[in-house]
């Protein structure tokens, strides 16, 4: 009984001092996430107006709509190109992680600055670079002195968001592979197994959380992309986030757009507990 | 299809939505019409507030005003203050301005057909003639426009038409109708762009194919669809911000564009302006006064501001834009041939793009169906 007496106001201070250091980043999460997000959300029950704007009029037709062809064709193209962007970054980004990890410290540094290095300039303007890049009269037609039908097609789309994200794929993977205990891959080799098979049945398995972090990093803002299908890809193919943001700013029809949304979000949780799981078996 | 009234006997998992919402629904839409409480707030404007006590804030797209407006209206108007934010599309100032709460801002430029959805909604404050003087500079035809006869609600502040914007050293024939776009002949292919917006999107194949802009029927519509459809494979993209540097490095010899968007004044003289004989639109870009605005008796006295012929002449002077004044006009030294040298009468020839409400969802969907087109 003394202990517990005693354990209380400990217990208090602790609580208290959670609370004081918890408020300003649950606030910020309350006022500029939640409400945010659970108004947009509350729309997709309502209705558009004749003019735009929410009729507060229930209805499920925004949902029923979700399972129109016509959505459902571009998000398959959108599950298609962030599917084909991730897997490229993954196998351009595990072995480049790789080497990363395998250089000297100093090297390394200048490595991992080199990999965050275009981070450092406008989004928009990066991806804007590759219309000089890839235009007719482009930089890469005048030096091979051909006409190339370069830009406004689903490969720039792939290479764009690909340039655009694969700095989030090397990443996690070079903090998973760096982490790794040297001596696990020098107890394999001594027992015998090929520099492959110690890659197969050591290495990537341990590294297993890293290859979900950094395919989750890129996949998400790959999925929802809406900037990079305009620009290179002339918005001849559009995606998730191009059909979002035309309901909200063309159609004025914030209820499915918010519906629209709500499905991205849905999409993206179960992305985020398929994740988690596998990251806790690793 | 299933919709029921929203009512207290719904579930209380919509309540906290409804009450969210409740706060929100204040700036949403208003089944107020501009005829009632308005005008009746309206009339309680005074000719001779002062100024000074009033601020303005406007929206406006990216240089279609002179820089140093804001000095020049706070100079003359003796307002305390004028702040200018930019939108780069109709859609983005409609959202800003149909967002719940109080926008802020006072004076808007949109399109026409944004300026009948924005009054539809109840959102516009009606205009009072008698603070605007300067409104006897407009041409007649410009007070007769089909979404706003009489300018009840909205000032006219530019004007123009729809066509095809070519490079006259790389086409072989000089673009006159919409099927020149619509089916490009070989040396035009894949170096055609279209514009993505919606309403301007459909344009060239409802005019080709003899309908009305405001066409709302659904078998014109999937005939427009099926047009646009076939058309896709023969596109360099769909374009409507950059297209002119489309046409200016040669990426693209002719694209659908707004007469002022059509760099005409390119100092190679290269780039022409066609107006296609199945005829086009007529497009009117606004001023409008919000309902919600504080200052309201400073909003109009900066329209008739604007609509001083010195003032209103600068955007045809500077960026290549026909003005309805009349008296602005006629202060602009228009080359022959130039854009500006069209009459008020023959575009008013043009069909002016209206709110269709929501028959307006047929022209999304249309859009989505024609990009999502593999």
């Amino acid at each position: 009984m003394k202990s517990e007496v005693k354990a209380r106001p400990a217990s208090r201070g602790r609580r208290l001092g959670a609370f004081v250091f918890l408020s300003p980043g649950v606030t910020y999460l309350i006022v500029l996430m939640l409400v945010p997000l659970a108004l947009v959300l509350s729309n997709t029950v309502f209705q558009r107006g004749r003019f735009g704007g929410v009729v507060y009029e229930f209805t499920t037709e925004n949902f029923e709509r979700l399972i129109d062809p016509l959505y459902l064709g571009v998000v398959g193209v959108s599950l298609k190109l962030a599917t084909l962007t991730t897997l490229i970054a993954l196998l351009i980004g595990y072995p480049t992680a790789y080497l990363i990890a395998q250089l000297p410290p100093k090297w390394k540094t200048v490595a991992l600055v080199a990999i965050v290095l275009p981070f450092w300039t406008n989004f928009i303007i990066r991806v804007y670079a590759w219309i000089i890049l890839l235009s007719g009269p482009g930089v890469i037609n005048s030096l091979l002195g051909t006409d190339l039908e370069l830009l406004y097609k689903q490969g720039t789309i792939v290479t764009g968001l690909l340039y655009s994200y694969l700095p989030l794929m090397v990443l996690p993977l070079y903090s998973a592979i760096e982490r790794l205990d040297p001596q696990l891959r020098e107890a394999s080799a001594n027992l015998g197994a090929s520099a492959f098979t110690t890659f197969r049945k050591v290495t990537l398995p341990l590294t297993v959380p890293g290859v979900m972090t950094g395919c989750l990093f890129v996949f998400v803002p790959s999925f929802g992309n809406f900037v990079i299908p305009e620009i290179l890809g002339g918005s001849k193919s559009i995606m998730v986030g191009n059909l979002i943001r035309d309901q909200f700013l063309k159609a004025r029809d914030w209820p499915f757009g918010s519906a629209l949304a709500l499905a991205l979000i849905a999409v993206l949780i179960v992305l985020l507990l398929v994740q988690a799981r596998v990251t806790r078996r690793a | 299809m299933s919709r029921i009234r929203f009512t207290r006997r719904l579930p209380a998992a919509f309540t906290a939505a409804g009450l969210a919402l409740a706060v929100a629904a204040c700036g949403g839409e208003s089944s107020t019409s501009s005829e009632g409480p308005a005008a009746a707030a309206a009339d309680q404007l005074k000719p001779n507030a002062d100024l000074s006590q009033q601020s303005l804030q406007i929206t406006v797209w990216d240089g279609y005003t002179p820089k140093e407006l804001p000095e020049k209206v706070k100079a003359k108007l003796k307002v305390k203050d004028m702040k200018v934010a930019l939108h780069d599309t109709n859609e983005v100032a409609m959202t800003k301005l149909t967002a719940p709460g109080d926008s802020g801002i006072d004076v808007a430029f949109v399109s026409g057909q944004y300026a009948q959805a924005l009054n539809a909604a109840g959102l516009l404050e009606p205009i009072h003639p008698e603070l605007i003087p300067n409104l006897a500079n407009l041409y007649p035809e410009a007070t007769q426009l089909s979404y706003d006869k009489g300018n009840k609600y909205s000032v006219p502040y530019t004007w123009g038409t729809t066509g095809i914007c070519y490079r006259k050293d790389l086409v072989k024939k000089v673009p006159d109708s919409w099927n020149d776009l619509l089916k490009p002949p070989a040396w035009a292919d894949k170096k055609v762009t279209m514009m993505t917006t919606e309403r301007w999107l459909a344009l060239p194949a409802i005019k080709a194919l003899g309908y009305s802009v405001n066409t709302d029927k659904d078998d014109e519509i999937a005939k427009v669809k099926d047009l646009l459809a076939a058309q896709k494979p023969h596109l360099l993209g769909y374009d409507d911000t950059t297209f002119g540097d489309k046409l200016t490095s040669g990426e693209a010899v002719m694209v659908e564009a707004w007469d002022g968007w059509c760099p005409t004044t390119d100092p190679k003289g290269n780039i022409g302006f066609a107006n296609p004989k199945e005829g086009s639109d007529l497009w009117v870009d606004t001023m409008v006064i919000m309902k919600s605005s504080k200052n309201k008796e400073a909003a109009h006295a900066l329209i008739n501001y604007i609509l001083d012929p010195e003032i209103h002449s600068w955007a045809a002077e500077n960026i290549n834009y026909k003005v309805p004044n009349k008296a602005a006009m006629e202060r602009v030294s228009i080359p022959k041939g130039s854009l500006l040298d069209i009459k008020p009468a023959e575009l008013l020839n043009g069909e002016s793009i209206i709110d269709l409400g929501q028959a307006s969802t047929k022209y999304t969907r249309l859009s989505t169906e024609i990009t999502a087109q593999q």
